[in-house]
């Protein structure tokens, strides 16, 4: 059930602490096993529970973040976008292509991109819904025309080292302690604090979960639907765009296969948040968790250092089962 | 996707009403799709429909489609089961690297007699592949994991367990008999081709001389209603996921054999995307219960020929993506009843609205 319905139960059986609120137990139960496997991490690896390390967390996936905050937005409408990993990429090739070999201002060129990727967004959302074709299968559409338009463009890599990208890619901004936050991440958190605003205390939001509750009700009860879906994967596609700006900074460079399979950590991250795949049930704060946690199970792999290649991958697939099978343990216990 | 049938009383003749029965059937679009990718080809390219017999085989580029496209009409076949009964299963490629690299260490290791390799290989492919399907199916069945997610785990994973068996080498198969598989030949037709017309016949005549179909439909639909009505929907759909592990791995065999070595990273790669796109395009519903194998057979061999189409074309190699997902939309958009419905309003801007 989405937060209004919840609180709507909950408040009518009287006072109850906020924390034991059914809707937010998924939640903590989430953070409960990120705590616990950060904790096991500690026990394991020194110099493990260093506030730097959880702050690269930050740093390292900023942009799965913000992919993630839209991916969240397109899922709780009941739907799907393929495309993101491609928008990150085009968007990396573009900004490179248009500063390097164009001499383009970069805000001009971020601003550019950020247009591109949400008309993107924007007209996979007209076509899924005027059309009613089914969104997996545009949006897929839609990452082979985005990836290969970014083939089109380059098919190199290009390096970037334009002196004010590069001077904003090596800033970091102190945050007490002697750790340090990068450009990326901050926008990854303002990004989540955003997405959690707009769809908890906002008309657009409250529509989307509608939507994914039930789309038929949701039109009867007069809610714009048509137009809330195309914006909804607008709204991924800006997210994606600005994702790929912030890759760029992280990469210092634009290329056709940066990003691939992009998507599908998303989907992950959003699931593992508590998101609900039909749609209708989740939060924004959920997904910022479950990049976390897809995060934290990357640096336990790194801080161990001897794993082969595919013994990573198989423990990986360990990691997330055990926290997936946990999670479901949780929901039913309760 | 049945057309309606509309009011002209007028126009009763046999033909118009065939037709009309033509325009209705499911499958028209898929096949028409099929057939203006083949057509354009034939118009751009003489002589790329011409089919020549020699050494006692069928050449052609069809006969190439069809051959080319079978591991992903397998796959595609497995897929559509799983996805009527509102689950998906996007761990198909690692698991058919998985069948591969298990079919091509077994002969690698099993003694030399006659063909006692070959049938322990595939006995051992099907195994696996079974034995994976198994896995996901109780991770969704039984654990209550979402499909997307207890079968990422197996993408993820997959490919890491076909790399620990294969040492992280790609594995050269020196074996001649198993080259058949892939590469050889059946009354003048690839063997392949037989391979998947005969797991389509079995898969038709499971689902419906028995009440396998119903079910799977019912599931579908509606799950709770179909378990309120006494159908075992976890046993339905716990074996859906085996079957379709088993496809992985025939589709893993066919692979492998066809360029006689198992490359754990690279064999089957975004195969389940092409999968999920073919069962989309044979007009299956994404969200379970309508579903049409036969549809997932035409939806495999649209993309392969959209493969073709783009080779034959000569286009440069970095534009193939974005020609692909142009040719994409177009099949999407031919095949969407909304589409077609505002086409017509837009052609016909003085007829009479219907309901």
């Amino acid at each position: 059930m989405n937060a209004l319905a919840q609180t709507a139960v909950s408040g009518a059986e009287g006072s109850r602490p906020w924390w034991r609120r059914p809707a937010y137990v998924p939640l903590l139960a989430t953070l409960a096993l990120f705590v616990a496997m950060a904790g096991a991490g500690g026990v394991l690896y020194h110099g493990f529970l260093s506030p730097q390390v959880f702050l690269n967390l930050l740093i390292d996936n900023a942009f799965l973040c913000i992919v993630a905050v839209g991916m969240t937005f397109v899922i709780l409408a009941g739907g799907i976008d393929l495309s993101v990993g491609a928008v990150v990429a085009l968007s990396t090739v573009l900004v490179a292509e248009l500063v390097q070999h164009h001499g383009w201002p970069p805000l001009a060129a971020i601003a550019l991109v950020l247009g591109v990727g949400t008309s993107f967004g924007a007209a996979m959302g007209v076509l899924i819904q005027r059309f009613r074709l089914q969104p997996f299968v545009v949006t897929l559409a839609g990452m082979f025309l985005a990836r290969g338009t970014a083939t089109l463009i380059s098919v190199d890599s290009i390096d970037i080292d334009q002196p004010w990208l590069a001077a904003v890619a090596n800033l970091r901004i102190a945050v007490g302690g002697g750790s340090t936050l990068s450009v990326g991440a901050l926008i990854a958190l303002a990004v989540v604090a955003a997405g959690a605003l707009l769809a908890g205390a906002t008309p657009f939001g409250r529509t989307v979960y509608a939507i994914g509750g039930s789309e038929s009700s949701a039109r009867m009860m007069g809610l714009p639907v048509d137009a809330t879906v195309v914006r909804v994967y607008a709204l991924s596609g800006f997210c994606a765009a600005l994702a790929g700006v912030v890759y760029t900074l992280y990469m210092l460079s634009g290329y056709s296969q940066h990003a691939l399979g992009l998507e599908l950590d998303a989907i992950a991250a959003v699931v593992i948040g508590g998101t609900v795949l039909a749609g209708g049930s989740g939060y924004v704060t959920g997904t910022l968790l479950g990049v976390l946690v897809l995060g934290l199970i990357q640096t336990l792999i790194v801080f161990d250092g001897e794993l082969s290649s595919w013994w990573t991958r198989i423990v990986i697939g360990a990691l997330l089962l055990a926290f997936c099978l946990l999670q479901r343990l949780f929901r039913a216990g309760r | 996707m049945a057309e309606p049938t509309g009011t002209m009383a007028a126009s009763s003749a046999p033909a118009s009403r065939w037709l009309r029965a033509c325009l209705a059937h499911p499958l028209f679009w898929p096949v028409l799709a099929l057939l203006l990718l083949l057509a354009g080809n034939g118009l751009f390219h003489p002589g790329f429909l011409a089919l020549q017999w020699r050494d006692g085989h069928l050449y052609g580029n069809l006969v190439d489609i069809a051959h080319r496209a079978a591991p992903l009409a397998l796959v595609s076949l497995g897929m559509t089961l799983v996805i009527a009964l509102r689950g998906l299963d996007i761990s198909v490629g690692a698991v058919l690297a998985i069948a591969a690299t298990v079919a091509a260490w077994t002969i690698g290791h099993a003694p030399n007699h006659g063909l006692l390799p070959l049938a322990l290989a595939i006995a051992a492919a099907l195994a696996t592949g079974a034995l994976c399907g198994l896995w996901n199916g109780w991770l969704v069945t039984g654990a209550g994991m979402q499909p997307i997610v207890a079968t990422l785990i197996l993408m993820v994973a997959g490919r890491g367990i076909a790399q620990s068996i294969s040492g992280g080498q790609i594995l050269t198969l020196y074996y001649a008999p198993y080259a058949f598989l892939g590469n050889g030949f059946l009354l003048g037709l690839p063997f392949s081709l037989f391979v998947v017309a005969a797991l389509f016949a079995l898969l038709q005549l499971a689902l419906r001389k028995s009440a396998l179909g119903l079910f799977v439909r019912a599931i579908g639909h509606n799950p709770l209603a179909a378990h309120v009505a006494g159908v075992r929907a976890r046993a339905i759909t716990l074996g859906a996921y085996v079957f379709c592990g088993l496809t992985a791995s025939m589709a893993g065999l066919l692979v492998s054999s066809n360029v006689s070595s198992a490359d754990a990273n690279n064999a089957g790669l975004l195969l389940e995307l092409d999968a999920i796109l073919a069962v989309a395009l044979g007009g299956s519903l994404l969200g379970g219960g309508r579903f049409s194998l036969a549809g997932s057979l035409l939806g495999a061999l649209i993309i392969q020929a959209l493969t073709t189409t783009i080779y034959a074309v000569g286009v440069p190699p970095q534009v193939n993506l974005a020609v692909k997902a142009v040719l994409v939309f177009a099949v999407m958009l031919l095949q969407s009843p909304e589409c077609r419905r505002q086409a017509r309003a837009l052609l016909r801007p003085g007829a009479e609205r219907r309901a």
